[in-house]
């Protein structure tokens, strides 16, 4: 919303303050302000209104005249015009011979054969508004050679308020409300609107109007007769067009004044069309014809402004093109109203359509303004035009009336929330300048906040701290830290977790860390031939292809690697992310966060690379709890996954995770030529698995001794178990040192590490242990090596 | 007999200087000292000999055998010494120009930017806090006070799903919870409520270069009995000096969001001109950098906290723009692109 300076001082007195100084403070206490303020004037000089004297039809072209003006200095001036709207004794703007309009100075030149000295300009030539279409006429009474900044207010300085920035103040949509927070931030004083005494019509008929809805706060109307004025006055097109409005024409134009300076929406209709004012929904969906000529689709929730059972306009929107005011209406009917906020804003949403009327109307107006704005119209009119006749008295339903809002509250209360000391003196002034009734005794204060702030802004006693510290000004804040006690800090386990398996993955593994979205990418997944297998739907995502939250990571990483081959013959990506993986009992998502990582090697063979993988699962969970994790086969879910040595990740009983290697229909779409594993460990799970603490072995004195073993065999699992089996105490380490395998038989060489903490081991004591062992798996059929 | 001591000790005497290395120099010595060596075989010729010249020759012997001894010892200090010298000649020189391979992992850069600001906070004695993406109507909208029919709520840009949940569109989302669960030890220990919570958020809008709809964020807040705006502003300023490594200056507008009353947006003096004015921050001096305010009474309340007797602020704070700020990435999308060309880079931050 732009706003001039020019209509801001009608309101409040700003003689002799910093004009740029007071606009920046505005952005700090009120609004934000855009960077860019216009200097409205500022590049034109040397302009004054001449007479046309003389005009004489140049005698090679149809469109220029050649014209002789007085400028007020005591002679005719030659000048080539080329408008259409030239007449013998119009007044116009002139631009002199060392005028200057922007970049270009004026000076004498030829124009198709004859001197021209000067340039009479149009409207939109000077800046003041849009129309090229012929020079200025100037109207008013004025003496020639008088600069038209004197006559027209042209010089004026005008900013922009960011719209975002007044969504909680529906008082700020208006001059009249940015006036009122220049004066609290300048001291000066607001000046009350100059309005008509309404209480004269109050003898003339009422208007028949009803409101039939609750969703019409208000409706004020009033009617009158006699416009003669088409065209508005200068100023007012001037303030209007530098505010970002067209000028239409006066009527169009006042109730666009009235809205731009006191924030209230209105409207005039054909008396003829509207005699019967009902507002109200309709049962059945219709279609009406708003007054730009656009045929729009009316549902039964949107609230409509009739004349009895027809609809004129749509509440607090737009009206209709039937009731438009036309060449021969007579009468016109003035709406002023009110209406809920939240069923404006619904019905703009419903209709795509908002206008600078439902802006407002969506922010809660206050509903005392609807009389307010009527009183200053009428004023406005007589000024304009005085044959205007009121012919009806002051319509008024005020259906909704806002709850006085009345605030209680101490000083330790102020203290204590700004954490300075602001004077009860100051507090008072502050709040009375923004137009609230404050008053304090003893330390406590009782504020009644001020109808155009009550509608919603204004509710509870901490709005009244930002009133007081906004105005104060943050910037005069003493800054001063907390006096909260200490107390130490624990992290979660799940946030340790997290930050320490990254580093691992990180610096112990070269693993590369990557980001990507929570949904399935219908389309990623079908190039991959990978089957989405997400458990809950987006319900509006504006992209077709996303479809599902993921319910695993793993797929998003065999997509990013597709991404990635060509960045390197090897590598591995990993992501700590998260994934809905079903929905519980009262219909909530089962979210998990998981660590999933992917590795790729063109280099090495699958077995080598599925081992690191599982090297990596099996350090990480012994580097950060001290425990052991089992693998035990598993079957896939999914057709990403290949079904053999597709293995659940076990620990302390619990199941952290699935390693596994791509499916190769999914692999061969990667790349025909490398090796894909992946493995997905949950990170809930993970941080549930207690930290096993670190148990301190006093180191023997005596010398360990080591045996190896061969057995014939094809997995570890029957040793181990037969280690764990034997139970000896002496044990200390034991390693799979060798695995030997050729077409007919496997073998595993595992290497036990003996030692007893107070002597020398004698070699039977390490025999013995060692035949339980082989014993053991002899009984199973697993013999020593040869 | 003394004649073979002279001549022994003459033969040693060229054997040592013929031996070049230590395995020949201890055949030397077993030849000559060893059990069944040339010296011993002479202490055995003796017993022919008369008890005076027994003694005679028994004394040069023994004086050959220390001879013997010392300049073999001699001689293997000298090959010793020539071996090393050897080694050492033999090194050949490296070419240390060679370039190192520095391929290794890395971290995304959002995670190396939220590690520096949890590390900060964690600092001034907040706790880190973990949230789901998936939250209820309830935890992302209506208990942080924004009811139904609020204009937040319309404008579109939330992902609902279709159990009614949603992908939460701040992480403002945690603030009930948290309260919750740090409630109790405020209320019994005085343990004031200071907790940062860092999270994904996600709005449904379409991408660009400038506009993601999935981004991290951070919010924290301090909840304690007199948590006032001046240690909001304090607490801001430190940590954004910390951030951003420098000593900036913070500014305070009135800015509207529902959790807080008063509300403010933050502006830091521009990092690039220092407040000056330039075309980074349009010649301002200032950076809009993040909103912030008192904790709304009604956030409070529905957390469990009287608002009565305890205040609080909250802020929030871009870390996927912070990490665009400090590592000058232009297209917001290359964060979640996967691409190992962008994200390889980053490699360690600390």
């Amino acid at each position: 919303m732009f706003i001039s300076m020019n209509w801001i001082k009608d309101f409040v007195d700003l003689e002799g303050l910093d004009t740029l100084k007071l606009i920046h403070q505005f952005s700090l206490s009120t609004a934000e302000v855009e960077n860019e303020i216009f200097f409205k004037g500022s590049d034109i000089s040397g302009i004054v209104v001449a007479e046309i004297k003389e005009i004489a039809d140049h005698p090679e072209s149809k469109k220029l005249h050649l014209l002789k003006v007085d400028a007020g200095d005591g002679k005719l001036t030659d000048v080539v015009c080329g408008a259409p709207n030239v007449r013998v004794g119009m007044k116009t703007a002139f631009a002199k011979v060392g005028a200057k309009i922007g970049e270009i100075t004026i000076a004498p030149r030829p124009l198709a054969g004859f001197e021209s000295f000067g340039m009479c300009c149009s409207e939109a030539e000077i800046g003041i508004s849009d129309d090229n279409s012929g020079i200025m006429d100037i109207t008013e009474d004025v003496a020639v050679g008088t600069d038209i900044k004197d006559v027209y207010e042209i010089d004026d300085i005008v900013f922009e308020v960011d719209n975002k920035s007044l969504t909680n103040r529906p008082d700020l949509w208006s001059h009249y409300g940015i006036a009122r927070e220049f004066s609290a931030i300048s001291g000066r004083p607001l000046k009350a609107l100059d309005v008509d005494d309404l209480s004269k019509y109050n003898e003339l008929p009422q208007v028949d109007m009803k409101i039939e809805d609750p969703l019409c706060q208000r409706y004020s109307c009033l009617q009158f007769e006699n416009i003669s004025r088409n065209v508005s006055p200068v100023n007012m097109r001037i303030r209007l067009f530098y505010c970002g409005m067209r000028a239409i024409n006066f009527l169009a134009d006042m109730t666009n004044y009235l809205m731009l300076e006191v924030g209230q929406p209105m409207h005039a209709f054909d008396s003829r069309k509207v005699g019967k004012i009902r507002i109200k929904r309709f049962e059945n969906p219709l279609t009406f014809t708003t007054l730009d000529n656009v045929e729009r689709n009316i549902d039964e929730n949107t609230l409509m402004i009739c004349n009895d059972n027809t609809p004129v306009a749509i509440a607090g929107i737009m009206g209709g093109l039937d009731s438009e005011i036309v060449e021969d209406t007579t009468t016109l009917t003035l709406e002023s109203a009110t209406f809920d906020a939240a069923s404006i804003r619904k019905s703009t949403v419903r209709l795509s359509h908002r206008t600078d009327a439902s802006i407002r109307y969506e922010k809660s107006l206050d509903p005392e303004l609807t009389t307010l704005a009527i009183a200053r119209f009428v004023k406005l009119l007589k000024d304009f035009d005085n044959g205007v006749k009121i012919v009806s008295s002051l319509t008024d339903e005020y259906a909704y009336h806002y709850p006085q809002v009345t605030l209680n509250f101490d000083k330790s209360y102020v203290d204590k929330y700004t954490g300075i000391e602001i004077s009860n003196d100051t507090i008072i002034d502050t709040l009375t300048k923004l137009g609230f009734t404050a008053s304090v005794t003893d330390d406590n204060f009782t504020v009644d906040v001020p109808s155009w702030r009550a509608t919603k802004d204004v509710t509870i006693k901490a709005d009244i701290i930002e009133e007081i510290t906004r105005i104060y000004g943050y910037d005069n804040f003493d800054v001063n830290t907390a006096k909260s006690p200490l107390f130490p800090v624990n992290m979660e386990q799940s946030k340790c977790d997290e930050e320490r398996v990254k580093d691992m993955l990180v610096k112990r593994y070269n693993l590369h860390e990557v980001h990507s979205y929570v949904w399935n990418y219908f389309d990623e997944l079908k190039d991959l031939g990978i089957e989405n297998k997400g458990v809950i739907k987006l319900l509006n995502a504006s992209n077709p292809n996303i479809e599902t939250i993921r319910e695993s990571l793993i797929p998003t990483q065999l997509c990013q690697i597709k991404t990635n081959v060509g960045f390197a013959p090897e590598y591995g990506i990993f992501e700590v992310g998260r994934a809905v993986t079903g929905i519980d009992e009262n219909n909530l998502c089962i979210e998990k966060k998981f660590l999933g990582a992917t590795l790729y090697s063109k280099t090495k063979d699958v077995k080598t690379l599925y081992f690191e993988l599982k090297d990596i699962i099996e350090t990480v969970v012994d580097e950060l709890k001290h425990k052991a994790v089992t693998f035990i086969k598993a079957e896939p879910t999914s057709n990403f996954e290949h079904p053999v040595n597709y293995n659940a990740v076990i620990c302390d009983g619990k199941t952290l995770g699935y390693i596994g290697i791509a499916h190769p229909t999914v692999g061969k779409k990667i790349d025909k030529r490398a090796s894909i594993v992946f493995a997905q460990l949950d990170m809930g799970v993970l941080a549930s698995i207690k930290n096993a603490s670190i148990t301190y072995d006093e180191p023997s004195k005596f010398p360990s001794m080591d045996i190896d073993l061969s057995f014939v065999t094809d997995t570890f699992e029957p040793i181990k178990k037969a280690i764990e089996n034997a139970n000896s105490p002496l044990i200390k380490k034991i390693e799979v040192v060798d695995i030997y395998e050729d077409e007919n038989s496997k073998s595993i060489t595992t290497r036990l590490t003996f030692s007893h903490p107070e002597k020398t081991l004698k070699r039977e004591e390490v025999t013995d242990v060692a035949n339980t062992i082989i014993d053991a798996l002899s009984s199973q059929g697993i013999s020593l090596k040869g | 007999m003394r004649e073979q001591i002279e001549q022994l000790k003459i033969q040693l005497n060229e054997e040592l200087k013929a031996v070049e290395n230590l395995q020949e120099l201890d055949g030397i010595r077993v030849k000559y000292l060893g059990k069944k060596g040339l010296v011993t075989d002479l202490l055995k010729g003796m017993k022919d000999l008369s008890n005076d010249e027994r003694k005679a020759v028994g004394a040069l012997v023994n004086e050959l055998k220390q001879i013997a001894n010392e300049q073999i010892t001699n001689r293997m200090e000298e090959l010793k010494e020539a071996e090393i010298k050897k080694e050492i000649e033999s090194m050949p020189l490296f070419d240390v120009s060679i370039p190192t391979n520095l391929d290794r992992g890395s971290y995304h850069p959002i995670t190396l930017v939220q590690r520096e600001c949890e590390r900060i906070f964690k600092s001034m004695g907040f706790t880190v806090e973990d949230y789901s993406e998936v939250v209820t109507d309830y935890e992302c909208f209506e208990s942080v006070n924004i009811p139904k029919n609020h204009p937040a709520r319309d404008m579109q840009d939330t992902y609902y799903l279709e159990n009614g949940q949603l992908l939460k569109s701040q992480t403002s989302a945690a603030q009930n919870a948290i309260l919750k669960k740090y409630g109790d030890a405020l209320k019994n220990d005085g343990k004031p409520i200071k907790a940062i919570f860092p999270g994904r958020c996600f709005r449904n809008e379409a991408t660009d270069a400038c506009h993601e709809n999935t981004f991290f964020q951070m919010e924290g807040m301090m909840v304690d009995k007199d948590i006032s705006i001046s240690n909001l502003i304090y607490f801001m300023k430190t940590m954004l000096s910390e951030v951003f490594k420098k000593d900036i200056k913070v500014r305070l507008r009135p800015g509207f969001f529902p959790f807080v009353e008063p509300g403010f947006e933050l502006d830091i003096s521009c990092l690039i001109c220092g407040g000056e004015g330039c075309p980074s921050c349009k010649h301002s001096g200032w950076l809009e950098l993040c909103p912030c305010g008192m904790i709304h009474p009604e956030v409070l309340r529905e957390g469990g906290i009287d608002p009565d007797e305890y205040t609080g602020f909250a802020f929030g704070l871009g870390l996927t723009r912070l990490a665009m700020m400090k590592y000058g990435i232009k297209d917001i999308r290359d964060l979640n692109s996967g691409s190992l060309k962008t994200l390889a880079q980053f490699t360690d931050d600390e």
